[in-house]
């Protein structure tokens, strides 16, 4: 078969390319250590979380922010159309020190991101989303549910605010 | 010699079919030697283009809506259009595009018509009726005393719950297709029967080849609708598992968008390099370049998913190495169109090292409509480049960078491929000459600039963390700072965007229906179907790539590896669990 020169030359940099692309992912989740959201959270029955019976689920709590030995957990529930916490008031976590989000919904799916930054997830009715965060700074940032989740979809939306650690009050534990 | 040669691959000498002055044609237009056949991929198209126009114009509306320059509907009702939107582009025009493409291509490149007259119908009305009944569902939306709707997007994510005959018609959309595939597949068997040691036509190879692909994936979101959401919304079962069902829609969703580009691609490699004024470069690796997207395509639908939980990372990166791989086949077509286009000028007397360029027939918007599509199609596939790595993917999933993407590709790099040789053929399969060409001429211009306007404001709007699919512009508790330009500047560019772009579809639709209306039957064509024989012939190359079982084979072997682990897992905890029960939309 007759490739032309070109052609071949041009296939062996897209297959360079490729490599390369690939090379810079796998040094972003070896190196920086960039984290993806996983099956780690486990999964939950969605009744449950909609009849709020949080102390029947291991790998869930009645949501709030908890500081314990393990470092800073938060957890969320996002129900058309509002995250418990977020929306009526902040979630309030420390800066520098990893926090771990947990955040799982009793109705539609939905979507958690921090607008502009990469801590972005998507919410399913009966897994709950296990992602760890490191805010270097403080500061506010806003909460957008970014899957269509019904005709109140617009208005879903919420407040993660980092303060220092010595004024971070602890939350439950 | 040649005539030999060209029964063999497809291509046919243009001596045959050059047209005289006195406006006979010496040899007949596809609309002559195959009636039957060039009706049904007229009505094919003339659908297409009906829910262009509707699909079209909610564009409009979302455009001008979501940046706050004019509102017509309430924000609730603008999800109603969304799913129109999505459901009418993404879908219906490009299922019923592709099936008037493939019809001519298949029976062009063949030169048999096809076979089973009943079949035929059969195929036609069940996807006309499932465009019917999943566009009223949608458009009932609008109005609240019909008691029916279907605000669930084109994704339909569980458990959102729209009407039945929704999930019905959307089922009906597909099987169609799937006997469309097969009324191509026994044309080619009818071919082989009389050609039996010849090689493929290299069009019906493209049809055979993206229709397996299309088998393939589509499998997945038939079984999602058909097992799962049909008795489910009939309440016959009372709850499915949003997981997987998302995970069958993705296996599905992205293969799709190359059921949309592989079309696009055929006409990129069979008649572009013809309007440019040349011919094909390689008649093999167009072959290669399919195969590969007939292996590539289905295993990689995890890259939609890199933000779900309950999918391990490790399926995550299978899929995003498979995704990677798939840019070779594109990488490969760009190379094939510039190339062709450089050849296509030169043999036409232009020289120099970028001023070939001037000499290609920018005027004629069958070319041009091309040209600009692949340009844009290039800058899309950058952007694509982004959505698949894992990582990065984490700063832009969901935002209104995804759509500004897909405008590019199926958008573009589809629907204005669609529209360009729509120019070319339409007169071959009505024998009417096209009208309105001046109109015509300046279309794909429009286009090309109303998605550059809003384009690069969605994919600037999406760094700075903008949303997709919501009705609003503003958050009260959000602010969104862009990186580049302002939110102000990118919302004007949105909403002018989507207005020529609206104007280009509706300077199209008049070109069409003005050639459908005004044209005389029977007119001298100024287009002809005669495609030049590549410059590297089929004849060189291994047998092997025409073994289409052989790379069947290797596709399902490669969907097995992908998807039958993760998919298990899901299973293994019950079919229905975690599950929910459905929520109307």
């Amino acid at each position: 078969m007759h490739v032309h020169r070109f052609e071949k030359l041009w296939f062996g940099a897209s297959l360079v390319l490729i490599v390369a692309f690939l090379g810079t992912i796998i040094y972003g989740a070896v190196g920086p250590g960039v984290a993806m959201v996983d099956d780690s959270g486990g999964t939950v029955e969605p009744s449950v979380i909609a009849d709020g019976n949080y102390e029947q689920v291991e790998n869930f709590r009645e949501p709030g922010v908890y500081d314990t030995d393990d470092g800073v957990n938060v957890y969320v529930v996002a129900r058309q159309y509002l995250f418990q916490p977020g929306s009526s008031e902040p979630i309030e976590v420390p800066a520098g020190e990893p926090v771990t989000f947990h955040v799982t919904t009793p109705d539609v799916t939905h979507g958690f991101n921090l607008a502009g930054t990469n801590v972005n997830s998507m919410v399913i009715p009966g897994q709950i989303a296990e992602f760890t965060v490191t805010f270097d700074e403080t500061g506010e940032y806003g909460i957008v549910c970014h899957e269509y989740c019904g005709s109140g979809h617009h208005t879903m939306e919420g407040q993660v605010v980092v303060v220092e650690q010595s004024e971070f009050e602890g939350g439950d534990s | 010699m040649a005539t030999e040669h060209g029964s063999e691959t497809g291509f046919e000498t243009e001596q045959e079919y050059v047209e005289t002055d006195d406006g006979t044609r010496r040899k007949l237009a596809f609309v002559d030697r195959f009636p039957e056949a060039a009706r049904t991929a007229r009505i094919c198209l003339w659908i297409a283009f009906a829910s262009f126009g509707v699909g079209a114009l909610f564009g409009l509306i979302q455009a001008l809506h979501r940046t706050n320059t004019l509102r017509i509907i309430p924000s609730a009702d603008y999800y109603t259009i969304l799913t129109g939107h999505g459901v009418l582009l993404g879908l219906v025009l490009t299922t019923f595009g592709i099936a008037g493409l493939f019809h001519w291509a298949n029976t062009r490149s063949l030169g048999v018509a096809p076979t089973n007259k009943r079949l035929t119908q059969g195929w036609l009305w069940t996807m006309t009726i499932g465009t019917v009944l999943a566009a009223a569902t949608i458009i009932a939306g609008l109005f609240d005393w019909i008691p029916a709707s279907a605000d669930v997007l084109y994704t339909f994510y569980a458990p959102l719950e729209a009407h039945p005959l929704f999930y019905i018609g959307a089922a009906l959309l597909i099987v169609g297709s799937w006997g469309a595939g097969l009324d191509w597949f026994l044309q080619f068997r009818e071919w082989r029967e009389s050609n039996p040691d010849s090689r493929i036509p290299l069009q019906s190879f493209m049809v055979m080849t993206t229709m397996l692909m299309w088998y393939l994936c589509s499998l997945g979101v038939a079984i999602e609708v058909v097992v799962f959401l049909i008795p489910w919304s009939l309440g016959l079962i009372s709850q499915v598992d949003p997981l997987l069902t998302r995970t069958l829609f993705w296996y599905f969703g992205h293969p799709v968008v190359y059921f949309w580009l592989l079309p696009a691609y055929l006409v990129w490699y069979t008649v572009l390099p013809k309007l440019a004024g040349g011919r094909l470069f390689s008649d093999p690796l167009a072959r290669v370049t399919f195969i590969l997207f007939l292996l590539l395509s289905t295993p990689v639908g995890f890259h939609h998913q890199y933000t779900d939980p309950g999918i391990a990372s490790g399926y995550k990166l299978v899929a995003m190495t498979n995704t990677f791989f798939l840019l070779l086949p594109s990488l490969l077509t760009l190379f094939t169109v510039v190339a062709s286009m450089e050849h296509g000028a030169r043999q036409q007397g232009a020289g120099g090292r970028l001023a070939w360029l001037k000499g290609l027939p920018w005027e004629r918007p069958e070319f041009s409509g091309i040209a600009l599509a692949g340009i844009m199609f290039a800058a899309g596939g950058f952007s694509g480049m982004i959505n698949a790595g894992m990582n990065i993917n984490y700063l832009i999933h969901n935002t209104i960078w995804v759509p500004g993407h897909f405008h590019l590709t199926v958008g573009t790099a589809y629907a204005l491929t669609l529209m360009a040789i729509s120019y070319w053929l339409v007169p071959q399969l009505t024998g009417k000459r096209l009208q309105f060409r001046g109109l015509a001429s300046i279309q794909p211009f429009v286009w090309f600039v109303g998605m550059v306007l809003m384009s690069n404001a969605m994919h600037r709007g999406g760094l700075a963390g903008i949303p997709r699919r919501t009705a609003e512009p503003q958050y009260e508790q959000v602010s969104f700072d862009a990186v580049v330009g302002t939110v102000g500047e990118m919302r004007i560019q949105i909403a002018i965007g989507g207005t020529l772009l609206f104007l280009g579809a509706v300077m199209f639709l008049a070109v069409m229906f003005g050639t459908w209306a005004l044209g005389k039957p029977n007119s001298q064509l100024r287009v002809n179907g005669s495609i030049p024989e590549p410059l590297s012939g089929p004849e060189e190359s291994p047998r092997v790539l025409d073994n289409l079982k052989l790379w069947t084979a290797i596709a399902v072997a490669l969907v097995l590896l992908a998807y039958g682990i993760p998919l298990y897992d899901m299973v293994a905890d019950g079919l229905l669990w975690p599950g929910s029960l459905p929520i109307p939309a």
